[in-house]
């Protein structure tokens, strides 16, 4: 636990322990998620890195106990000290938008289009503060300010539609911030907009970490969001960590071929030659995942033993952490 | 140019190539989902069976469908009895004629009338929504507009003043009856062309000069043809519960032709006397409008897996 | 939304002209006459009674004639009950016929979406098959089945109601033809609503109202229903419709009198002005209720706006 000691003086405010995530289908299981550990201290904000499909967001639905109904947890994570995945429906409702609270990925289908906007917000603090209906509406009003929404008053009464994606994300940004939650776990925030407005979204979320102290789990496939938000990184892949260590180990010395991959695969104006580095190739089907590494096939350093035998999450000294068989040879890089 | 006739030619092979392929997967595809539901499979067997007795069921009677047992007429309420002695395997009328004969040759008048007036429904239907979808603009509005007028007919009464008109020639009346239930399909299919309307192919197609008509009907209708099956199969019993309401009133079936429409409307009247005569009819209507019900799910569901 | 209901109003007429013009001629093209199947009448007479109601001319002189009268509020004279306007027939039976559509349009939708929801709720339960099985059943069972059915069953095994008759609808003459009438819409509605209300819970917004830990009860009746209601309430226009068009087996059964039973021995005695009235009273009210479906939508719906 070098890693998170590293990190965090104090105690955790979330402990993930070998969480599972197993769909069952028709067409047999599909493990979403395979034996992930991650630690997140108060104030720190964690990036989950994968392509789509690789169990980043499956990690966010289990937390905030909202996977579909074929979908079967096991691990735990603890919460303050209480595993939340054994919660009942009911007690986690408690805990949910008052000390978890969640962004979605998709701003333009996440809002109930059939209500005003302010009355989503204000239900959020009659429930959770038993506030009543002025007092809510007032601090409803206060938190679209705080999200930099122009004209909050008047847009309570307003519906979801007549609203700008952007402008939407930060309702939503403003809903999950309500009851000031210790933990918010954003997913994708800025996939659906514009680039303008991503980054508009960033600074607001950076800045509303500093201002509510408040942890956050970065969930996305950029890691250009990763590196002006976070503290530490967590690469997946196929369900599986493949790299996780702090934000500065985890851009300046990746040691996974499919880190540097995707380092390499962000697109730079400096570049000197005009084409756009790729990973070739697909991830595995998770019905069917290969015996050894997920990401043999598609690695340009795979070897024999790759293909028989999945690689351990080894620990280094800096307290970094790497699932592959030969990680040294890309300290080169 | 490149609109000359080998190439107009060629794109359109190439494009005809294009919906076979995404055509052949979708349909595999769908396949192995419809085998898989279970209700939707008993339902087509048991539809087939349905439709093989009422073809041939009729062969293993010594009975003709007007033949009347003068024997059995003394008394309906004993003799009448459904008997495998008699050869009355479902019994007899209160005019003393086979109801299981009856009920065959019903079905077959039954079946024919659905199948028959959902074919013109769903031939207009697509045609027009496809052309209406496809050619857009002042025309499209137009014809949604016709679409819309209709639409606010009382549809039941148009049929019974059509009965009027036709009097008692059951099948141009379910034609005319197709030729007035193609709104839902025209709006069905015109939905389904306008997302159709920018794909690639499509697109091609016209850019190299394809006629419109021809785009229409080689490019359009096969690709919504999944739509008008699975629509197909809910018209089809509600094309035979038409048919049987209108021989429920009396306008339906020549006598002693008969629909099951017209059997459970006898049997209705005799109930109290002979219920083997309102029920034999009622539950091959019932069992057939519920196949037909539940192989319209399963065909959606296998056509259409977003809903599960 | 008020000049929106006007604008709908207006647009009725026209459709309601084309439906009046395609009507009346399509009922004077069928063969025979309102008067030819009585034999017993010298020609003379029947020269004269045709001469009285304009059937010696014309069709399209007929049709103006029949305009001129409608323009007036009058549907003209009965051909069949001869002391009877048409006026006079459809205000004594349509009542009826109002009072059974309208009970049976309320416990279909109450009874339907109630079930609907409960069965969406409870998807691929028990619970959830057998309110499905029963809907299919009675989508499937079509109204004149069930009349003579219940008649069986409450008026004849049982001497529990009346087998038919209206008395001026008092209830025990008013539960047979509301349970023939409204069993099918009761197994449609629950059909659309258990469908949608998948389709809703399934739905981005309810699953960000499930991370708000709002309850249940609140995440359905808040959040969920109203979206939820939408088709159901696009299929009130056909169904509105449907149930005017049952009147027709739930008069001939339970001989309750209402228009049904005038719409279809106008239509096998030729009784022009009868079918035309009650085509128009029908086409009105489709119209009608289509475009009251329209503001319900938009009520509902706030994304369309007039």
């Amino acid at each position: 636990m070098l890693l998170d000691k590293a990190l965090n003086s104090d105690t955790n405010l979330l402990e993930v322990d070998n969480l599972q995530v197993a769909f069952h289908t028709p067409d047999g299981t599909v493990t979403a998620v395979n034996n992930l550990n991650f630690t997140l201290g108060q104030g720190e904000t964690l990036g989950i890195v994968g392509e789509s499909g690789s169990g980043k967001s499956q990690t966010a639905f289990a937390l905030m106990g909202l996977l579909a109904k074929n979908g079967n947890i096991q691990g735990e994570a603890r919460f303050e000290g209480d595993n939340i995945l054994s919660l009942s429906d009911k007690a986690m409702n408690r805990i949910r938008s008052k000390d978890i609270a969640m962004i979605f990925q998709d701003p333009m289908t996440s809002l109930n289009p059939y209500m005003k906007v302010g009355e989503q917000l204000i239900e959020v603090l009659t429930l959770h503060k038993g506030m009543k209906k002025a007092e809510a509406f007032e601090a409803s009003v206060k938190m679209l300010d705080a999200v930099k929404m122009p004209e909050a008053r008047k847009r309570m009464a307003m519906y979801p539609h007549e609203f700008s994606g952007g402008m939407r994300q930060r309702v939503m940004i403003a809903m999950a911030l309500l009851c000031q939650p210790k933990l918010l776990i954003a997913d994708e925030p800025t996939t659906a907009l514009d680039v303008t407005v991503q980054a508009q979204i960033l600074t607001l979320l950076n800045e509303l970490k500093s201002d509510f102290n408040t942890s956050i789990i970065m969930i996305t496939h950029d890691l250009g969001v990763v590196a002006g938000l976070c503290d530490k990184v967590l690469v997946m892949y196929a369900g599986q960590t493949m790299e996780y260590g702090t934000a500065e180990d985890i851009f300046y010395h990746p040691t996974h071929p499919y880190t540097q991959g995707l380092l390499k695969a962000i697109p730079r104006l400096d570049s000197d030659s005009g084409l756009l580095a790729t990973i070739p190739g697909n991830p595995p089907n998770l019905l069917n995942l290969p015996a050894g590494c997920p990401f043999e096939a598609r690695c340009e350093f795979a070897r024999a033993q790759c293909l028989t035998q999945a690689p351990r999450l080894d620990t280094f000294a800096s307290g970094q952490r790497a699932a592959c068989h030969k990680p040294t040879e890309g300290w080169a890089v | 140019m490149i609109t000359n006739k080998d190439n107009v030619q060629a794109v359109e092979q190439f494009a005809q190539e294009v919906v076979d392929i995404e055509g052949r997967s979708l349909w595999q595809d769908a396949r192995r989902r419809f085998f898989s539901n279970h209700a939707a499979v008993v339902s087509l067997i048991v539809l087939g069976l349905i439709t093989a007795i009422a073809l041939l069921g009729p062969l293993f009677s010594q009975w003709q469908y007007d033949d009347i047992d003068w024997e059995a007429l003394s008394d309906i309420s004993v003799l009448g009895r459904p008997s495998l002695e008699n050869g009355h395997y479902f019994g007899t009328d209160t005019l003393g004629r086979d109801i299981f004969v009856r009920t065959m040759q019903g079905g077959q008048i039954s079946l024919l009338v659905g199948v028959l007036g959902s074919i013109v429904a769903i031939v207009i239907g697509t045609l027009y929504g496809a052309t209406s979808g496809y050619i857009g603009g002042r025309v499209d509005s137009v014809m949604m507009r016709f679409l819309e007028i209709l639409n606010s007919f009382p549809f039941m009464f148009f049929v019974i003043i059509l009965m009027t008109l036709f009097g008692r020639q059951i099948f141009l009346i379910f034609v005319a009856i197709g030729a007035i239930s193609w709104l839902d399909m025209a709006r069905i299919v015109r939905g389904q062309t306008l997302s159709l309307k920018n794909k690639e192919y499509i697109e091609a197609a016209y850019a190299c000069g394809v006629s419109t008509p021809k785009i229409i009907l080689r490019h359009i209708v096969p690709n919504v043809l999944g739509i008008v099956v699975v629509y197909a199969t809910l018209l089809v019993p509600n094309m035979i519960l038409l048919e049987s309401f209108i021989s429920f009133l009396g306008l339906g079936v020549q006598e002693p032709m008969t629909s099951w429409g017209a059997l459970i409307s006898e049997g209705a009247q005799n109930m109290e006397i002979a219920i083997w005569q309102l029920a034999w009819p009622l539950g091959f209507l019932v069992v057939t409008l519920f196949c037909f019900n539940f192989l319209g799910d399963g065909l959606r569901d296998a056509l259409d897996p977003k809903d599960r | 939304m008020l000049t929106f209901i006007l604008k709908r109003i207006l647009e009725a007429i026209p459709t309601l002209l084309v439906l009046i013009t395609v009507s009346f001629f399509l009922m004077h093209s069928a063969p025979g006459s309102p008067f030819s199947g009585e034999r017993t009448l010298p020609p003379e007479v029947l020269a004269n009674i045709n001469a009285k109601y304009h059937l010696d001319e014309p069709v399209i002189n007929q049709f103006f004639y029949y305009l001129g009268g409608l323009l007036q509020g009058d549907l003209g004279p009965s051909f069949r009950y001869k002391d009877f306007t048409i006026n006079e027939l459809i205000a004594q039976s349509f009542p009826v016929s109002a009072e059974i559509g309208l009970w049976s349009f309320l416990v279909a939708l109450v009874i339907g979406v109630g079930c609907g929801v409960i069965a969406a709720l409870r998807q691929n339960s028990w619970v959830d098959y057998s309110v499905m099985a029963v809907a299919n059943l009675g989508i499937v069972l079509p109204n004149f089945v069930l009349a003579p059915l219940c008649i069986l069953v409450f008026s004849i095994y049982n001497q529990w109601l009346p087998p038919g008759g209206w008395n001026g609808g008092a209830w025990p003459y008013l539960v047979m033809p509301v349970i023939a009438m409204s069993t099918s819409y009761i197994a449609q509605i629950a059909r659309i609503t258990r469908g949608s209300m998948i389709e809703t819970m399934h739905s981005n917004f309810i699953r960000t109202a499930k991370a708000k830990g709002l309850p249940k009860h609140r995440i359905i009746f808040k959040h969920a229903l109203r979206p939820a209601m939408l088709p159901v309430i696009s299929y009130l226009g056909p169904a509105f419709v449907g149930i005017i068009t049952g009147s027709v087996i739930v008069d001939v059964y339970f001989g309750t009198g209402g228009i049904g039973q005038h719409f279809i021995n106008g239509a096998l005695n030729r009784d022009y002005s009868m079918v035309m009235g009650v085509t128009i009273l029908v086409g009105t009210l489709t119209i009608l209720f289509n475009a009251v479906v329209d503001v319900l939508y938009a009520l509902i719906d706030p994304k369309i706006r007039y």
